[in-house]
């Protein structure tokens, strides 16, 4: 790899944003967003559309200068020593940024001509990725052949060219299904292992949850959360009581309601169709407590489950509104474990989204 | 400079030392990268280039073969040598606005961010862009001068360098507005835009001027527009090289012109490339 002469900082993070301000046309975008993202960890930056999430991958990354606040990227900073730090950082954005004319090998080695690798050096490295991304069969294939896959895949081989310390992916998988979403992780998850720190932002809370030692909860342009996983997790109060009721009679309802209720730690609230009701409570132990008062009023139950909090539950009652709200993320995976499909398949994620949170106890 | 040392990451078998070059040689090197790219392009879809001369041949055949006749151009001349300039900056200008839809489209794609992610010089993407669509519009330009040669027109009473100026000063022309397509092509929200904004601007300009008719038959309030504006102005140079006549004002005047046009639009395209966002 390269050798830096340069000199280490101490305690300086990878990633460094102060204060970060940003406006479009009197537009908001950034209200002061705070980031440190430490060597050599991955740092998830979780929000819906809207929330800032690109808008600070683009200052960080050279793209945009902010209109206030100050951020560096490896000691460097992203105004006044930009060029610089672009021959040290990777950048994945949310589109596959290739040319479609050309073949995977010549994107690659474009790529890295751009990056100032010799000729000979850019060509070896290009075959290196390719082979490493499983795509040297299609090496000499114009990229509009491509899947919407491969096309990421070599997208994110063209961010790794110069082996950066530090790598942003600015939506990583979106669009992609679910097998490629898999890879995608899997090669992170490699990256990391050999030392290069991750910033990621994310829509889906099974990937910041799979993949970011720490994650920044941002929403209207500024961090409303940041911690591990589990901070965050614990900062919602332990678990969650999901019942589904057989029948939708609105007096057995409201009688579940008022049994979780009192069993709960929290308010109980029922969905849109008015079956599934979800308590938080403190522990497994109330369990069959539960289910023992709901048997004496004689109430059936579909299903019953104890969950521990997702991600997506941290989103929710920290925001007020579910991750992706605005947009549903084409066929993103539900959590595994978090809710039992009531009415049919995972399909039905994006109505479960829109009809919750109707009724509270 | 205080770069952190991350000790970095344990990479594969290839030794990733970046070449060393002057500021210059950079600039160079990285539009050269950037043109080949484009030429590599405009190869892989010849349907493009090809449609690119079926609309100058058809106002060919359409001016020779319709209006021709009608339109006088002073005595003892005939109207297809009189057309045929007209007609190859009419090509070489549209040929010119296909700079900004590539650079419409580049955006749309995300291909500008990368670009601009990247440790490369900040105006090859630009220069080689409008150094490919260069190259791109002397071949269109040779293409037709075939045609022109086919259906009849003739240099008049000229020298080889003096028709070969009268190229010359096409293409720069060209390459000049190349410029002016640039800053809209990055301006615009999509390729589609480009691709209608970008010609809507130059059709009075290459209509309402010498190209298809002489300007003395037009309306007074025209005629001052028509005479004076730079489509005009170097289509009667190149005509003046190509078939004989007074040359000096009018070249001097067209290259005042490409010069002028440059000098604004080439820092004007560099400064909005370097401020785009993706869209």
């Amino acid at each position: 790899m390269v050798c830096r002469t340069v000199r280490r900082v101490a305690d300086e993070p990878a990633v460094l944003a102060e204060d970060l301000r940003k406006s479009f046309r009197g537009k908001r975008a950034l209200a002061g967003l705070d980031l440190r993202v430490a060597v050599g960890t991955v740092h998830g930056v979780l929000g819906p559309n809207g929330a800032g999430k690109t808008t600070a991958v683009r200052i960080l990354t050279t793209l945009l200068r902010p209109d206030a606040g100050r951020a560096r990227v490896l000691g460097l900073d992203v105004v006044r020593e930009a060029h610089e730090l672009r021959s040290r950082i990777g950048l994945t954005g949310q589109y596959a940024a290739v040319d479609e004319r050309l073949t995977g090998l010549e994107n690659l080695e474009m790529f890295g001509r751009l990056y100032r690798l010799p000729a000979r050096v850019a060509r070896a490295r290009a075959r290196e990725l390719l082979e490493r991304f499983d795509l040297t069969d299609a090496a000499g294939r114009q990229t509009r052949t491509y899947s919407g896959g491969m096309r990421r895949r070599l997208d994110l081989a063209a961010s790794l060219l110069i082996n950066p310390p530090v790598l942003f992916l600015d939506e990583p998988t979106t669009g992609l299904d679910p097998r490629s979403r898999a890879a995608m992780w899997q090669v992170v998850e490699d990256l990391v292992r050999a030392g290069t720190t991750v910033l990621l932002t994310t829509q889906y809370l099974e990937e910041a949850d799979r993949l970011a030692d720490r994650i920044s909860v941002i929403d209207g342009g500024r961090v409303i959360a940041e911690g591990t996983v589990d901070e965050l997790k614990a900062r919602t109060g332990g678990s969650r009581l999901d019942i589904v009721l057989a029948g939708d009679d609105p007096a057995q309802v409201e009688a579940a309601r008022a049994v979780l209720a009192r069993f709960g730690t929290g308010p109980a609230t029922a969905d849109a169709d008015a079956r599934r009701i979800t308590v938080p409570v403190a522990g497994a132990s109330v369990l069959s407590a539960v289910v023992r008062a709901l048997d004496e009023i004689a109430v059936t139950l579909d299903d019953v489950g104890l969950h521990r909090p997702s991600l997506d539950d941290v989103f929710l009652s920290m925001t007020g509104h579910r991750a992706g709200d605005d947009e549903p993320p084409a066929g993103a995976p539900a959590v595994p474990g978090e809710r039992p499909p009531a009415d049919g398949a995972a399909g039905d994620d994006d109505s479960d989204r829109d009809g919750r949170s109707v009724v509270t106890a | 400079m205080s770069a952190l040392d991350v000790g970095a990451p344990a990479g594969g078998g290839v030794e990733l030392v970046p070449a060393r070059r002057g500021r210059l040689a950079w600039v160079v090197i990285d539009a050269w990268i950037m043109a080949r790219r484009n030429l590599v392009q405009t190869w892989r879809i010849p349907e493009l280039l090809v449609f690119s001369m079926i609309q100058p041949v058809m106002f060919v055949l359409l001016f020779t073969y319709v209006f021709g006749g009608a339109i006088d151009v002073g005595p003892g001349r005939k109207y297809v040598d009189y057309m045929m300039p007209g007609v190859f900056m009419q090509t070489v200008v549209f040929g010119a606005m296909i700079t900004g839809i590539g650079l419409a489209e580049d955006r749309q794609r995300g291909l500008i961010d990368r670009f601009r992610s990247l440790p490369m010089s900040r105006s090859a993407l630009l220069t080689g862009r409008t150094l490919s669509d260069l190259v791109r519009n002397a071949l269109i330009l040779v293409t037709m001068l075939l045609v022109g040669l086919a259906v009849g027109f003739r240099f008049g009473d000229t020298t080889v360098p003096a028709a070969l100026l009268g190229f010359g000063l096409m293409l720069l022309f060209a390459y000049a507005f190349s410029w002016i397509s640039a800053v809209i092509g990055l301006s615009v929200s999509s390729a589609e835009a480009a691709q209608s904004g970008g010609f809507i601007w130059v059709f009075p300009l290459v209509f309402a001027s010498s190209a298809f008719a002489p300007v003395g038959s037009m309306p007074g309030w025209l005629q001052a527009f028509a005479r004076h504006q730079p489509v005009s102005v170097t289509i009667d140079a190149v005509r003046a090289l190509f078939l004989g006549g007074p040359v000096t004002s009018v070249l001097l005047q067209s290259l005042a012109w490409c010069v002028g046009l440059l000098l604004v639009f080439v820092p004007f395209a560099v400064r909005v490339y370097r401020r785009s966002a993706s869209t």
